[in-house]
């Protein structure tokens, strides 16, 4: 029911706040030795919560040719931690930028504020549909 | 990973960039130290940062492993008139390289404020996030 009420922003709030705990964690340690950035992929986010609500997208799932076999379970943000591939080598092992971490950590807080904001007139939509003033 | 996991990932960030800063300290106070001996000289300090996971499925944390001492060599002086001079009237300087050290100040002040900035809007989300539908 609260999957068709707000939609896919549920998910969306859940794959931001993961994602930026791993910027927040990449920016973190841009002095420790041998750190290697990572990051979430939009691409499996996005399919796994469509394929969840059953919509267009194809929900990736364990192939199950024998009886007894278990299906995993579907984990709320579906996406996979990557590593990401530094433009230049470091002598130290260390694969953070900086300056990228920053900005990609803005953006993904200026997009977990558009889904809220999603969510506010989601929510204020159905108070007035509640109310019926 | 909620939200405030950030708080536990940035806070051990901003206090191993507090010991880098304070190791930087000693070493600008005691870059004109002399000594007798070159064993007794000041060395160079600097911290050794590693990752640590944080606990219940949170982000990436930093821990200070140890402090390691430079082992670049102390530059003897000639100074006679020294009161620590030895007999041949030299002594030993720290090897502290103040240029090395200004940048490691400077590497360090905005590691800091980044991950107080990091912090800052982690916790405006949070609260945002708590004002939902109000």
């Amino acid at each position: 029911m609260s999957d068709q009420l707000f939609g896919i922003h549920g998910d969306a709030l859940v794959y931001r706040s993961q994602r930026m705990g791993i910027l927040a964690s990449n920016i973190a340690n841009s002095d420790t030795p041998n750190y290697k950035a990572r990051d979430l992929s939009f691409t499996d986010a996005l399919r796994s919560a469509a394929g969840a609500q059953g919509g267009a997208g194809q929900a990736l799932t364990l192939l199950q040719n024998q009886p007894g076999q278990l299906q995993a379970s579907h984990p709320p943000g579906g996406a996979q931690e990557l590593y990401r591939i530094p433009d230049q080598p470091a002598l130290d092992g260390n694969s953070v930028d900086l300056e990228r971490e920053r900005v990609r950590f803005t953006e993904n807080a200026v997009s977990y504020q558009t889904t809220l904001s999603f969510l506010n007139s989601r929510i204020k939509g159905i108070n007035s549909a509640l109310t019926g003033q | 990973m909620s939200l405030f996991s950030i708080f536990d990932v940035s806070s051990s960030a901003m206090a191993a960039q507090t010991l880098r800063l304070n190791a930087t300290a000693s070493n600008m106070a005691n870059a004109d130290s002399v000594a007798t001996k070159p064993e007794d000289a000041y060395k160079a300090r600097e911290p050794v940062f590693s990752q640590v996971l944080e606990q219940n499925g949170g982000g990436v944390g930093v821990r200070t492993l140890g402090i390691t001492q430079s082992n670049a060599p102390n530059p003897a002086l000639y100074q006679p008139g020294n009161p620590l001079a030895n007999k041949e009237g030299y002594v030993y300087a720290s090897n502290v390289n103040p240029v090395e050290e200004m940048v490691n100040m400077l590497s360090a002040s905005r590691s800091y404020q980044t991950n107080v900035q990091v912090m800052d809007t982690a916790k405006n989300l949070a609260l945002r996030t708590l004002q939902l539908g109000q």
